[in-house]
């Protein structure tokens, strides 16, 4: 099967320092990977590569087809008067240039890609009002009706509310099972470990990747925190524990069911 | 004393005023939109100062005023570009070290009409204006150049619109953000122009920004803000006009600034604007 992303040996360096260090993973269409590790570890980083933003000094990234980008957040003017319903249409027809008459094609495609993300209810309002929740439904809404084959997915659960997240989630989930491949990164990965099948781990430059039950693991943690790790099986379910110079401190405890 | 001037539309001058003020105000209405959304305020303004030296140096050189200004603005767009800022406060750092030696050069090149050709009057015209001792076929050259800045707006409204409410966003769908933001900053500098045409080049900041931010207090939508702003835009032009006409008969035999009522009439705009949100 060939991979919606193949990242190989990719080394970037930023300001004469290399932030990231011959990161190596592939993802399957249809995969939901978190992208984790703590701030300042290089997720943006890796992020702006696979969208080209930012060029490697080593290494290099395949995409299998268009990317879909929603950045963390949207630095907007509360006046700008562009309505969430017109900001999903210019994910369609934003890049082309001439003037836009509407079309009632292109309108029912907007409804429709609304009504997938469940922001039909807000599609009047201007993107600046919404809550952090609705602008993440409407950014995702711009970048799917694309159709892209790979979203890529800078901490989208970064400003939301414990239910906002696992709404965001449940979406990302129904994405991923209609073939797209999800990538999306999160400084804790607590609230992903019950959704995510692939995880890429980042630390110090370096990142982990694997089936989410592979890297989560002891020695695989242990080494990329530079610390102790414990992950503990109880019941049916992981936990992982994460203290500075050993077990003693649990700073850190997630949860896999 | 008279109360109203009769005349007013079989005036040439004045004729010739209401179609710079017209085309100044629909084009910079509508740039002046992006203008604002973007945070370019100081940038455009910056345009319009070194566009000065354009001004000044067309009484130096006796060509046309618009060929001057418009000549100049595309330099400091130019200039600002070439410093390649994305962030905020670089960018007002690199306009302001624009703005600062473009001025400079006015000043010299203004020295120099009054020196070499005796133009006594230069310095208050490109700065403050002189709508109704304009070149008589000035107006009929403002209205082509907003009609083409309008049609390179529409070209690129879109991509433009989503640079604005995110770079990133728009790279990752496929927009050059740089040709587009040096294509834009050469519609500003068209814009800039046309205003400087129609009350100077200090005051062309008025026409650009007031009515834009006016119409974004009120409007629903991009286009209907762009749409809205040209139109308060042309009805300050215009009404500045009408007041400094009549004025020749509140103080017989002078007329006051055209500038000074147009600026005034964008101020209220602005504020009536800004009071109708609150309320
Ligand atoms: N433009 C830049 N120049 C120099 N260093 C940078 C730049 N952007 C990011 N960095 C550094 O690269 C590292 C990774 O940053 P980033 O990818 O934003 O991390 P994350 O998204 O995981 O928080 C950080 O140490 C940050 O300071
Ligand atoms: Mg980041």
């Amino acid at each position: 099967m060939t991979h919606a992303l193949d990242v190989a040996g990719l080394c970037v360096s930023l300001g004469g320092r290399e932030v990231l260090h011959e990161v190596s993973f592939a993802l399957e269409p249809g995969a939901f990977c978190g992208l984790i590790g703590a701030n300042g570890s290089g997720k943006t980083t890796l992020l702006r590569s696979i969208l080209g933003f930012t060029a490697p000094s080593a290494g290099r990234v395949a995409l299998a087809g268009v990317a879909g980008y929603v950045p963390q957040k949207l630095q907007l003017d509360p006046d700008m008067p562009v309505r969430a319903g017109d900001f999903v249409e210019l994910g369609l027809n934003g890049h082309r240039f001439g003037f836009p008459f509407p079309s009632r094609a292109r309108r029912a495609k907007v409804e429709a890609m609304l009504a997938a993300v469940g922001a039909e209810a807000f599609a009047g309002q201007r993107i600046g009002e919404l809550s952090g929740g609705q602008q993440q439904r409407v950014l995702i809404a711009h970048a799917l009706i694309r159709q892209p084959k790979l979203l890529l997915l800078d901490e989208p659960l970064a400003n939301l509310d414990l239910r906002a997240s696992a709404e965001i989630i449940a979406l990302l989930k129904r994405v991923a099972a209609q073939g797209v491949t999800v990538l999306l990164s999160a400084h804790d990965m607590n609230p992903l470990l019950s959704a995510m099948d692939r995880i890429v781990y980042l630390a110090k430059g370096r990142a982990a990747s694997g089936r989410t039950q592979e890297v989560v693991r002891t020695e695989v943690l242990s080494a990329l925190y530079g610390y102790h790790i414990d992950v503990i099986r109880v019941h049916d379910r992981i936990i992982v524990v994460a203290g500075e110079g050993g077990a003693h401190g649990g700073k850190h405890v997630a949860a896999i069911p | 004393m008279t109360l109203l001037q009769p005349g007013f539309l079989s005036s040439l001058p004045v004729q010739n005023a209401l179609l710079i003020g017209a085309g100044a105000a629909l084009l910079s209405g509508a740039a002046g939109v992006f203008t604002v959304l973007r945070g370019q305020s100081f940038a455009g303004h910056t345009l319009a100062d070194v566009s000065s030296a354009g001004g000044a140096l067309a009484y130096l050189l006796g060509i046309s005023p618009l060929a001057g200004f418009f000549g100049l603005a595309v330099l400091g767009a130019l200039g600002v570009e070439a410093a390649g800022e994305r962030r905020a406060a670089g960018r007002d750092l690199a306009a302001g070290i624009v703005l600062g030696a473009g001025m400079g050069i006015t000043a010299l090149l203004l020295y120099l009409d009054v020196t070499l050709k005796g133009h006594g009057g230069a310095a208050v015209a490109v700065m403050f204006g002189a709508l109704f001792a304009a070149p008589p076929g000035l107006g009929r050259a403002v209205a082509l150049g907003a009609l083409a800045g309008l049609a390179g707006l529409g070209l690129i409204y879109r991509p433009l619109l989503l640079a604005t409410l995110d770079g990133e966003l728009a790279r990752a769908d496929g927009v050059n953000t740089k040709l587009l933001g040096g294509a834009y900053l050469l519609l500003l500098a068209l814009a800039v122009t046309l205003c400087a045409m129609a009350v100077g080049a200090i005051l062309s900041t008025a026409l650009l920004i007031g009515p834009a931010a006016a119409a974004l207090r009120l409007a629903r939508g991009p286009v209907a803000a762009m749409a809205l702003a040209g139109l308060l835009g042309l009805g300050c032009a215009w009404g500045g006009i009408w007041l400094a006409y009549q004025s020749y008969g509140w103080t017989p035999g002078h007329v006051w600034p055209v500038s000074f009522f147009i600026t005034a009439l964008v101020l209220a705009v602005y504020a009536a604007a800004a009071l109708a949100r609150r309320g």
